[in-house]
């Protein structure tokens, strides 16, 4: 496992601005990316068909517009394309520890203690600067449409306004360079595989189980006083979790639901659910993306100061690199709450069913 | 460690249960927007060990005063995403509530010198908020990390 982390650190780019080196990208490629999300990984040798079976619209984001994102937010992704970043992004090598319900594990390729990676990351300076661009149209907007706001950070515009429309098409293109970043991180994960434990492609067989963008507004229809609308559900500190039947789950899973990605905190487990369909009329099908903290970022570093994080991680079995000796103190297991009574109450409400408990063996973080 | 000495006399770290922010302090509007910036580098790194060694000269218009601070320190932020520019002094030309004209001295980012681990994401408008307080000049500004 030391092998493979050190492997995962030394391949996948991770920290404050990390970048890749040999991924140089031109404006005529960026755009593709920013069109095609993961779909454009795969056409470049980064994965297969079948991994895009299994991702949230198929790896690509409809409706997305190039044109509508700033030489700025093409400036900032351009070198960071294929990197994990900081904060409580990383790539966790997990084991099944736990299944709830073996008709659906099995369905997703899940069995007990079966290996698992786990990927969290996103659009990393691309989507910030769609974030701080829009922000500065939504700052006028706000105003020339007469919409009062209780803080600044809420401005906005109708949907149907011309700025609302370019910030979709915007922030599409910023889904799609996740799905693309994430896409290229699962083959940097396989080549470290094969490399680390010295396998041909063909015998580690490391195939997606499901990806998906949270922090995101997605069209969706739902039912409203019991008539069927489109509405615009933008779910943060949240995630989607489509019920069984749902024409958005790529087939492969339609029947079951969509699988649902719980990442907890680094020292203890993440959870997968299933979406259902109590979730779907009660929530609009959303359900919980993760822990959640209990400590600010301060606080937990307050607690962790003078302690050997990473050692004490190791005695449990965990195998931890960090880029930064902050990220480690804010990201400290106890800085988050349980995500298993968290789990629990999302599957006692119906929200979404569990499937499988994770166990970390090996984590990097930014 | 990034943000731990403090300069009470500059700003002060606020906790924010997912993100971090600051109050910040200046005798007048300049200071206190060279004092906002020095904090959000402090806040990143360690502002103390950012030697001037290169200059950029910076033109940010804003709607008004506070979104002129949100968009001053975007810009760095832009500039040190973009060109690993760490800055620690700043001088303005121009300081109106709606425009400024800044020269900016750092030097980029050098791992062996300069603790960095917290990734600013961007600067938010999240109770933004720009006063006078007992005769000297006060903000707010909450950072997403």
């Amino acid at each position: 496992m030391r092998d493979l982390v050190e492997g995962l650190f030394r391949n996948i780019p991770s920290g404050v601005g990390s970048h890749r080196k040999d991924v140089k990208l031109s404006q005529h490629e960026l755009r593709r990316v920013l069109e095609q999300g993961a779909g454009w990984a795969v056409a470049q040798g980064y994965g297969s068909a079948r991994d895009l079976e299994h991702i949230e619209e198929n790896g690509t984001l409809q409706g997305a517009q190039p044109e509508a994102v700033s030489a700025r937010a093409l400036e900032r992704g351009r070198p960071q394309l294929g990197s994990i970043g900081s904060g409580n992004h990383f790539v966790e090598v997990d084991y099944v520890a736990e299944i709830y319900d073996a008709e659906v594990a099995q369905a997703l390729g899940m069995s007990l203690d079966q290996i698992m990676i786990t990927i969290h990351t996103g659009s990393r300076g691309f989507g910030y600067q769609v974030c701080d661009d829009a922000l500065q149209v939504m700052q006028k907007a706000t105003a020339k449409y007469g919409i009062a706001i209780p803080d600044r950070q809420l401005c906005c515009a109708p949907l149907s306004s011309p700025e609302a429309q370019k910030y979709i098409g915007a922030m599409y293109s910023a889904a799609n360079f996740a799905f693309a970043n994430r896409q290229l991180i699962t083959h940097l994960v396989r080549e470290t595989f094969e490399d680390v434990l010295q396998r041909a492609p063909r015998d580690v067989r490391i195939e997606v189980i499901y990806d998906v963008c949270h922090n995101i507004g997605k069209f969706e229809t739902h039912l409203v006083d019991g008539q069927p609308r489109r509405l615009c559900v933008h779910r943060k500190g949240a995630t989607r979790a489509l019920p069984p039947g749902h024409p958005q789950i790529p087939e492969v899973y339609r029947h079951l639901g969509q699988p649902v990605l719980v990442p907890g905190d680094m020292g203890r487990y993440s959870y997968v659910l299933i979406g259902t369909q109590q979730g779907s009329a009660e929530t609009f099908a959303s359900s919980c993306h993760g822990a959640g903290r209990m400590l600010s970022r301060t606080q937990a570093k307050k607690v962790a100061r003078g302690r050997a994080i990473v050692r004490e991680l190791e005695d449990q079995g965990i195998y931890v690199r960090s880029a930064g000796r902050a990220t480690l103190m804010e990201e400290i297991p106890e800085a988050y709450k349980d995500v298993s009574e968290v789990v629990d109450v999302v599957h006692g409400a119906g929200i979404s069913k569990k499937v499988a408990q994770l166990r970390p063996l090996g984590v990097i973080k930014g | 460690m990034p943000g731990e000495t403090p300069h009470p006399d500059i700003y002060e770290p606020l906790s924010h249960t997912g993100d971090l922010g600051m109050v910040v302090y200046g005798q007048d509007l300049p200071e206190l927007f060279a004092h906002a910036a020095w904090a959000m580098f402090d806040l990143m790194s360690d502002a103390t060990t950012i030697r001037p060694q290169q200059t950029v000269t910076l033109s940010v218009s804003a709607t008004d005063v506070e979104d002129l601070l949100v968009r001053w320190l975007s810009e760095l932020l832009y500039l040190y995403d973009t060109q690993r520019l760490l800055c620690c002094t700043f001088t303005f030309a121009t300081l109106e509530p709606t425009h400024l004209v800044a020269t900016v001295a750092g030097e980029p980012l050098d791992p062996e010198r300069h603790p960095i681990d917290t990734e600013i994401k961007a600067v938010t408008y999240h109770q933004l908020a720009i006063a006078q307080v007992a005769g000297r000049w006060q903000a707010r500004v909450i950072f997403d990390l």
